[in-house]
């Protein structure tokens, strides 16, 4: 019940943010952060849910993004199509990719991911007259102030955490753990592991696609190396999971605000209070957090919380009584 | 005709070099079962590393093949010690975070050269960077037919510590049943880095060779990391055979995609191999052999 209290807490909190926060800037973050939210929550389901782990989520981020920029420039017809279009326009591209990959065992999705994301943004380079190359797609955003996005994104990351969680407490949910935990034996208990990989990867490809189009109507400007990029959209879903905690309900929420605060910390070289350099060296701490993030806190702030909490009570017997390593 | 020959030509020279760095990560794969997502990148260091010596020490790149491998055999064998044999021992819910930490040793390789380098463009200019020759209507470029002999040549020894030496053997054992061959009494703990470390060598080989053609960038890692997945895939996981048929494949299908197709989509062919690999014949090439 406490736990209840606190997200509705968290919620309250979200809800009224923009009303006392001013300033564009801090709300730009959180909404970048919401949509991360929707992201790592998608790629918790298929990949901390389900065992299987993507490294391909621009995939499905840039097809969403490309739908409802193609709205624009190839229909005639405004952007916020694609957002009844783009999750679904992703969500059957990775039926596609699933149909291919599932049936197969071991690293191939994860690779296959890989190499569908690279195609994807080699065909957005290459196929200017459709997708208008590495020019991008520049749309005009429809709203000048940040609050309708604000809570456009705050609707989508509810309604997804949401479903997520109905999904993991309801029967699917269940089964995915089977197929995470011994792919054999769910099989063997009459699991169909074809279908259920395939069920995760629609919902997590349709919510990535969804966030991908939120990003072309808020940001107005998008081109294949940003949304089909391997570090800045596939490994970020990656590590907004894990440092919060891949296969927990909140992990990736948590992680997801974390990843953005510590972006945009090193991106403004700490906010000018270090030296400049600090801010070309955001890709370098990137790595550096991958390295330390999978070595030190494999399962995330959320996983962790009582090896951290315990780094804190050292010495008292109590906690090295729950102190296992 | 000529033309399709000659493309065929450089596909197969070509082809010969992503052998030897597909079978660094092949080695990899086999022992260690994870894809080795640094690989690219390791080979990008090692070109930086003959890239200094020809700048400024003025070394012939092909005497850099004395130094890269061997540095990047200790820097592998290393990142393996320090990096990622200790998540073995950690419990994680994500099964594949030896491969995402691979993508993080490999970024941060390419940010700290970066660093030191910065992004520009560099080459290594040497007298017979241009050089060709002919025979009959087909010319052969100089550096081209050399990185190709010494790449069999790399491959040729490779094959025969596998097949011949004991340690060789070992890596065998290792790679086919881990626990057997611990049982058997071999420290497949000091293996596993002796392969990672020779993966990266190959790989470093690989890189070296193609320096006086290739132009050298921090980003160069990037591509052929998938290049070397491809093969691996291609050549059905963990098949050293099938990696050298994966290599001279993906070397005569992107030459021939650049020529007849496109050359901005020469990247792209690669990947579709690899999904038609994927669909139809998931075991590889290694699967049509045994056959």
């Amino acid at each position: 019940m406490k736990s209840l209290y606190a997200k509705i807490a968290v919620l309250a909190l979200l809800a009224v943010f923009p009303l006392f926060v001013g300033s564009d800037y801090y709300r730009h973050l959180v909404i970048i952060a919401l949509m991360w939210v929707v992201i790592g929550a998608s790629w918790n389901l298929l990949a901390g849910y389900t065992g299987q782990v993507s490294f391909g989520h621009a995939i499905f981020f840039g097809v969403g993004a490309y739908t409802a920029g193609l709205c624009t420039t190839q229909l005639g017809i405004s952007a916020w199509w694609g957002m009844l279009l783009g999750g679904p326009a992703a969500m059957l591209v990775g039926i596609l990719i699933g149909f291919i990959c599932f049936r197969l065992r071991g690293a191939y999705f994860a690779l296959a991911t890989i190499a569908i994301a690279e195609i994807l943004r080699l065909i957005a380079i290459v196929w200017r007259d459709f997708t208008e190359g590495m020019q991008g797609i520049l749309i005009i955003q429809t709203f000048r102030s940040k609050v309708p996005y604000y809570y456009l994104a705050l609707g989508i990351a509810v309604i997804c955490m949401l479903l997520i969680y109905k999904i993991i407490k309801s029967k699917w949910g269940f089964y995915f753990i089977a197929i995470r935990e011994d792919q054999d034996a769910a099989e063997a208990l009459g699991i169909s592991t074809f279908r259920y990989k395939s069920l995760s990867l629609m919902v997590s490809s349709f919510f990535t696609g969804l966030a991908g189009a939120f990003y072309m109507n808020y940001m107005g400007f998008i081109d294949p190396e940003v949304v089909f990029s391997l570090h800045f959209i596939s490994i970020m879903a990656i590590l907004v999971s894990i440092i919060g905690g891949a296969g927990t309900m909140w992990g990736p929420s948590v992680g997801a605000f974390i990843m953005v605060m510590l972006q945009e910390l090193f991106r403004s070289s700490f906010f000018g209070y270090a030296p400049s350099w600090v801010s070309h060296a955001h890709a370098m701490a990137f790595g550096v957090l991958v390295i330390l993030v999978i070595r030190f806190m494999a399962n995330g702030v959320v996983g962790d919380w009582s090896k951290i909490t315990n780094l804190w009570s050292k010495g008292k017997p109590a906690a090295l009584v729950t102190n296992g390593n | 005709m000529e033309m399709f020959i000659q493309t065929l030509v450089a596909g197969i020279l070509i082809g010969g070099v992503y052998a030897l760095i597909g079978i660094g990560m092949t080695l990899i794969m086999g022992v260690m079962r994870i894809i080795n997502l640094a690989h690219g990148q390791l080979m990008m260091v090692a070109m930086y590393i003959t890239f200094v010596l020809y700048q400024f020490l003025n070394i012939d790149p092909y005497f850099a093949l004395l130094v890269a491998p061997p540095a990047l055999f200790l820097i592998g064998a290393a990142i393996q010690r320090y990096l990622l044999n200790p998540l073995i021992k950690i419990e994680s819910i994500i099964p594949e975070n030896q491969v995402l930490m691979t993508v993080g040793i490999g970024i941060v390789l390419t940010e700290t050269i970066r660093f030191m380098f910065s992004s520009d463009y560099k080459s290594v200019k040497t007298s017979y960077s241009t050089a060709t020759f002919n025979i009959g209507a087909i010319s052969w470029n100089v550096p081209m037919v050399v990185a190709f002999i010494l790449a069999v040549v790399l491959t040729a020894s490779l094959f025969f510590f596998l097949l011949k030496t004991d340690v060789g053997k070992s890596v065998r054992a290792t790679a086919q049943n881990k626990d057997a061959a611990m049982i058997m009494g071999i420290n497949a703990e000091w293996i596993t880095q002796l392969t990672y470390g020779l993966g990266a060598a190959m790989a470093a080989a690989g890189g070296t060779l193609l320096l006086p053609i290739y132009y050298l960038f921090p980003d160069v890692g990037g591509p052929f990391t998938l290049k070397a997945f491809i093969i691996t895939i291609l050549g059905g996981l963990g098949s050293a055979v099938g990696a050298i048929m994966g290599g001279l494949v993906l070397g005569v299908a992107e030459s021939l995609g650049a020529t007849y197709i496109s050359m901005a989509l020469k990247d792209a062919i690669g990947m579709v191999i690899f999904l038609l690999v994927l669909v139809f014949l998931p075991g590889g090439l290694k699967q049509l052999t045994k056959v």
